[in-house]
């Protein structure tokens, strides 16, 4: 068996280059980051590697799991499954956007009072989706938040303090 | 020079404003993990890092018989590939391969050579400039492979198993058979037997394994590692590489779940390390989420149960036996039937546990390792016996309480199952139970109760910890733990401010670092009990220090107290027969000049007072599913999960562990399966999309009820742990509550619907 | 993942030219699964003409004939959150929310929805024969781990299912194709655009070299009194369904007027049978008519192993969605992804 039907040079000693990098504009958290990026690099990628934001996390790169949830144009989005070149005029908002440990958003409070995590990897991705659910200000009710964030994953199972916290930021919003 | 305190408030002791384990108190490290600046070990961004992408094997068995790297080396910013072809003469003896939990056989060895062993093994380290280069450069390797016959199906080895050696940590054979089992199930009233099947399973925490090995100027490296253990990846990485100790620095702050998986150190650390090495720069390897089937698992385990009772519904007879795979090079165990001779009383007993090798990779602890398995068996099967005696299922088990550890002949050292039984059942609401199947519905959706009860070890581990307490009144505690969701940084941190008096913002503990002093593996649920004893430990002696500079203090209301005659609370030192007779903390070493204070200590199992005893935690599960009458769908609708685990030192972090618990108990009973296509010898679900774990949808209400329960026998703390006993009869219990649902008993997990239509 | 250029598309017409003189290039709009494809190398691009900043074609606005279109680039949260779909089409509103992620269906289009390939194990799995994948090396689901694939419309080549939710509802409503190709525009009834594996299972759909997606047709008819979609799969949302059934009625009293029904993970395109359908017209909505009708739908079906359960699933769920779609008991509210939670 010969592995890599990918290689289709047939054992020519040349394969196709990698794409050159070129210049690439994102605004990350309102600030304006000029970037060296060719165009196989996803927005998660160019978040963790290139601009040292690694607050966004990588559970799985295929959009099966959530943890790399960010923002754009206020809309949550798994950011492992486009790529840097299609979000240049866009506004992303990852977790380090939402608030810093001296400056917690209501959300971000939630999550610790309720300890609606364990282990923190799932946790990010969790807290941009919450903010998207409640920017959508399509759930309500317990069942509709547990639907609604029912595309964020996590191992450590700590849904019902998810559930708890996404609820008590979604209740304080709609009774201003 | 400061003297004499104000006069400070009264408080009680034990109930001062420093009194913090048993709180709820919220995770110290909250603010890191909700604001994403807690680092896991692919977020070390070091200068000049070059990323490591792995090639893995698409045969089962054979071997290498060209790698064909020249045009992939020409790609530019590819730096290396690393395989068996040019891997640098490494460390030679198994023993060098060998990590503290290592099954009995002969380790993998990454790259060794040409043979594969298992389907996915690594085969190749294409190392890059950028992680898209290493990635695309990986998939344009090509590799000639001759194949060979291999077995990866158990169904095809009943006949081949064979009783393990003793080689793993933790593994204790099942005891020999007592009383006369064949002859007691043959008289019994009524009988029971069935066979239970669960497929392999993958512990797939949500942070895939990674290593980022920071390369330093003199030759040294610091590897930033996913791992349950940073001691056992530095001890498994310098005897394989020839490092001393000072020259391979291992840290983990933050680990994104481990559930077993990183008990053992990862290939993705040696490779790291490797290409480190060899290219003499920092180096990542990150798997991707499909690798992360390439290795340990819960493994693909047929087990067979033999009940029978007396006319008094007494078990008379319990035969349990149980078969599962380990690898062709090591012999996984772990202990599936020994819980069924102890959980319940029963003089005929006949277990039986063997293993047969396959060509797969080595399975691997995954939480609740052998209980999660063996509970699932027993306790479905204790359901079928209580029906064919015609008893509830709860009086049934009650009826049948062991009083005593008959496995070992000896007593718990506390056992609060009973209380567990009845306190869930209180507050489930068991006795508005109609027992006949399918007696309870709503529309379409049939309702089914069922419970079930677990048991777990408590057990503890040498463990070390140093404190360091400065002239600012701040107290530092370190110890090489590891905090992978289950609370460590909090509870650790209360432990210390409540044993020196100190509010919580002053002591902060740092672990997951071998220039720490060492801990053992975090898993077994033993860290609370281990750690935590080392962490009073030295702060104990801390205390005791203080206590002699606050007695130099001029005129020191403390002058000729014994430790015993003082304690530390809201930040003083105070006589236990006049607190208001106090030192404030903060103030001594100031007074006595010293800069800081720095202590270094460890805690062990007391031998003598635990030999005595059987020492374990408990739990009983209750559950409500609603199942669609017409198409199979399972909803749990409601759990009450009842622990007695001794002493409960946070109980927000610990519910948050049974919480989890019982969401794997839920997974493991409605989906998680690794299904095997044996053509190819080669897991096929092997991404988070086909592999299904429950997603918030899936989660109702869950009930968790701590049972006090005091032990002074497990540990000075007395505690027995909690990150596994929370799972264990979840899984029974859905599959129990699904029977009463529809009058279909499954055995075999998961109960999609297929198996309901 | 493969080396490629990437630009973004100006206009319609030179990105259907550039892709129809260049069989190496692909359109990408959301990315969520051509992304997801290029990272486990099975599709290989080596060009992507990206397709967003196209904004004329992400509106959704009422058609001629009286119904709506829905313009491919608009995404399917937008889509299924739109007021004019929600009352006048509940059904492709609740059929889109059962479908994958909030995260997802922010991104994916509704062309991209009709692209998107199966989620057949050995397709994705390089290590394994697939003849979708790499025509003529053989179909391992055949005799292999099948539980998520066909049991209608396969052939001996291949039994992959397409994995789309919303175009389960779109083959019940009977909307229309619009597409751009380098011959001018046409449209393609619903029922053609997906296809039957038989000899070529490399093709999912009738789309033609260069072809785009432009929109997406409604008729006037959105059965917005009486529908369901059923989705059953493995855990409550975020999977994949392992059967589903869109239903529409129209209804007099209790006499059925029109009747459509479509099957979801059963085949590889939405399933549906219009004889079946036209057997239920003037008939009365009793669970007897309905069990005759999901018999005769699933009549052809064949199992091939792990997946033999599917059939008597299907069966069942037909008969529970009409039901539902004639009591209309089921919670609908905004969000009536709720109901397809059996």
């Amino acid at each position: 068996m010969i592995q890599q039907p990918t290689n289709t040079s047939g054992g020519a000693t040349s394969l196709p280059a990698p794409p050159s990098a070129g210049s690439v504009t994102l605004t990350i958290n309102g600030v304006q980051r000029h970037m060296q990026l060719a165009p196989w690099t996803t927005l998660l990628d160019a978040l963790r590697e290139y601009a040292d934001l690694t607050g966004t996390k990588k559970g799985c790169d295929h959009g099966q799991c959530g943890s790399c949830t960010v923002l754009v144009n206020g809309k949550r989005i798994n950011s492992c499954l486009t790529l840097a070149v299609m979000q240049e005029g866009n506004e992303i908002t990852t977790i380090e956007g939402l608030g810093q440990p001296e400056n917690l958003s209501p959300l971000q409070q939630a999550f610790i009072d309720h300890d609606a995590f364990q282990c923190g990897y799932c946790t990010p991705g969790q807290i941009c989706s919450a903010q998207g659910l409640i920017n959508e200000g399509r759930a309500h009710t317990e069942d509709e938040i547990r639907e609604l964030m029912s595309g964020n994953i996590c191992r450590c199972g700590a849904y019902v303090g998810i559930l708890a916290a996404v609820k008590e930021v979604v209740d304080k919003q709609s009774s201003k | 020079m400061s003297d004499l305190t104000t006069t400070p408030r009264l408080v009680e002791a034990g109930t001062s404003n420093t009194s913090y384990i048993g709180k709820p108190t919220s995770r110290v490290e909250g603010p890191a993990k909700v604001t994403g600046t807690a680092k896991y070990s692919a977020e070390f961004n070091v200068p000049g890092l070059l990323y490591g992408y792995v090639v893995t094997s698409p045969i089962t068995k054979g071997r290498i018989t060209k790698i064909n790297s020249a045009p992939v080396l020409a790609l530019e910013g590819v730096v290396q590939i690393f395989s068996h072809e040019n891997v640098p003469s490494l460390a030679w003896f198994d023993r060098n391969y060998k990590d503290d939990v290592a099954p009995g056989g002969s380790p993998f060895r990454p790259l060794h050579d040409a043979e594969i062993k298992f389907n996915m093994q690594p085969v190749a380290l294409v190392v890059a400039d950028s992680f898209e280069v290493a990635r695309y450069a990986a998939s344009v390797l090509e590799i000639e492979y001759e194949q060979e016959k291999f077995d990866t199906n158990i169904d095809l080895k009943r006949d081949e198993g064979h009783k393990p050696g003793s080689g793993k940590t933790g593994f204790m054979p099942p005891p020999p058979p007592r009383g006369n089992p064949n002859d007691a199930l043959k008289n019994a009233t009524h009988r029971i037997e069935g066979e239970y099947i669960h497929g392999a399973q993958h512990h797939n925490p949500m942070e895939m394994f990674a290593t980022t090995v920071e390369y330093h100027q003199d030759g040294k490296i610091t590897a930033y590692d996913k791992t349950q253990g940073v001691y056992n990846v530095q001890q498994y990485i310098t005897k394989i590489f020839g490092l001393s100790k000072d020259e391979a620095r291992v840290v983990n702050h933050y680990m994104g779940g481990g559930f077993g998986s990183g008990l053992r150190p990862q290939y993705q650390v040696f490779l790291a390390v490797l290409a480190a090495l060899e290219l003499k720069q920092s180096v990542r390897v990150s798997l991707t989420r499909q690798q992360m089937f390439s290795f340990g698992h819960r493994p693909h385990t047929l087990q067979y149960l033999k009940m029978g009772t007396n006319p008094d519904g007494t078990l008379a007879a319990l035969h349990h036996h149980a078969l599962h795979e380990t690898s062709k090079f090591e012999e996984y165990t772990e202990n599936v039937v020994n819980w069924s001779g102890m959980l319940y009383q029963c003089e005929n007993v006949n277990l039986g546990y063997q293993v047969a090798e396959l060509d797969v990779y080595t399975p691997l602890d995954m939480r609740a390792p052998g209980a999660a398995t063996g509970s699932f068996a027993l306790e479905v099967a204790m359901d079928e016996m209580a029906y064919a005696a015609g008893l509830d299922p709860l009086d049934f088990r009650i009826r049948n309480y062991a009083e005593q550890d008959q496995n070992m002949k000896k007593p718990f050292s506390s056992k609060k199952l009973r209380e567990c039984y009845h306190e869930g059942a209180a507050k489930f609401g068991w006795d508005k139970r109609t027992p006949e199947p399918r007696s309870m519905r709503e529309g379409n959706q049939l309702i089914g109760w069922g419970m079930a009860g677990g048991v777990w070890d408590a057990s503890m581990q040498k463990a070390a910890a140093k404190a360091i307490f400065t002239a600012d009144g701040k107290l530092e505690v370190l110890s090489a733990a590891g905090e992978n969701g289950t609370g460590t940084y909090t509870i650790m941190t209360q432990i210390a401010a409540e044993t020196l008096g100190l509010p919580l913002e002053a002591v902060t503990f740092k672990l997951g670092d071998t220039n720490m002093p060492e801990a053992p593996l975090q898993g077994g649920s033993w860290t609370a009990a281990s750690v935590g004893s080392a962490v009073k430990n030295v702060c104990t002696e801390v205390g005791e220090k203080l206590l002699k500079l606050a007695q130099k203090m001029k005129g020191s209301p403390l002058k000729g107290a014994s430790i015993d005659d003082v304690h530390f609370a809201d930040g003083q030192i105070r006589l236990n027969t006049n607190p208001s007779e106090a030192v404030v903390i903060r103030d001594i070493l100031p007074a006595s000049g010293e800069e800081k204070l720095e202590v270094e200590s460890s805690a062990m199992p007391n031998m003598i007072k635990q030999q005595p005893y059987s020492m374990h935690s408990h739990n009983a599960v209750f559950v409500e599913v609603k199942v669609d009458e017409d198409l199979g769908t399972v909803h749990v609708t409601r759990v009450v999960n009842a622990v007695a685990a001794g002493r409960i030192l946070n109980t927000k972090t610990a519910r948050s562990q049974v919480l989890g618990s019982v969401v794997w108990g839920i997974s493991m009973a409605l989906m998680e399966e690794t299904v095997m296509d044996h053509t190819f010898g080669r897991y096929m679900n092997h991404n988070y999309a086909e592999y299904h774990v429950p997603v918030n949808a899936d989660i109702h209400d869950i009930d968790v009820v701590f049972v006090e329960e005091e032990d002074d026998k497990v540990n000075p703390l007395g505690v027995k742990g909690i990150g596994e006993v929370g799972m264990l009869g979840v899984a029974a219990a859905i599959t129990n509550a699904v029977y009463h649902a529809t009058g279909k008993r499954v055995r075999e997990l998961p109960i999609y619907m297929d198996k309901l239509l | 993942m493969n080396s490629f250029t990437y630009t973004n598309a100006t206009a319609v017409d030179a990105a259907v030219r550039e892709k129809s003189t260049n069989t190496k290039a692909a359109f990408v709009a959301g990315g969520t699964n051509l992304l997801d494809l290029m990272k486990e190398n099975v599709e290989r691009p080596t060009r992507l003409i990206g397709l967003n900043k196209l904004a004329d074609l992400a509106t959704i606005e009422d058609n001629p004939e009286g119904g709506l279109r829905l313009g491919a680039l608009a995404t399917n949260a937008d889509t299924a959150w739109h007021p004019e779909v929600e009352k006048r089409y509940p059904l492709l509103s609740q059929t889109i929310l059962a479908g994958a992620s909030p995260q997802l269906r922010n991104m994916a289009t509704n062309g991209g929805n009709l692209m998107q390939r199966t989620r057949c194990y050995y397709f994705y799995d390089l290590a394994t024969p697939c003849n979708k994948r790499e025509p003529g090396s053989g179909c391992s689901a055949l005799n292999g781990f099948n539980r998520i694939h066909a049991i209608l419309g396969a052939s001996e080549h291949c039994i992959a299912t397409y994995p789309s939710d919303m175009a389960v509802a779109l083959a019940a409503l009977e909307a229309t194709v619009r597409v751009s190709g380098p011959h001018g525009e046409r449209t393609i009834p619903f029922a053609d655009f997906h296809r039957l594996p038989g000899d070529q299972p490399e093709r999912d759909n009738t789309l033609e070299t260069g072809e785009l997606i432009t929109a997406l047709d409604l008729p006037a008819k959105g059965f917005e009194k009486n529908f369901t979609y059923l989705k059953l799969r493995d855990r409550t949302s975020y999977a994949f369904a392992v059967v589903s059934v869109a239903v529409g009625l129209e209804l007099e009293g209790n006499v059925i007027k029109e009747a459509r029904i479509a099957l979801g993970g059963v085949a590889h395109k939405p399933w549906r049978v219009i004889a079946v359908e036209e057997t239920l017209r003037g008939v009365t909505a009793t669970e007897d008519n309905f069990r005759e009708a999901a018999t005769a739908l699933l009549r052809d079906a064949q199992g091939y192993g792990s997946n033999n359960f599917k059939i008597e699933l299907a069966k069942r769920a037909i008969v529970r969605a009409l039901k539902q779609a004639t009591e209309m008991n089921q919670p609908l509210d905004a969000n009536a992804f709720l109901n397809s939670n059996p």
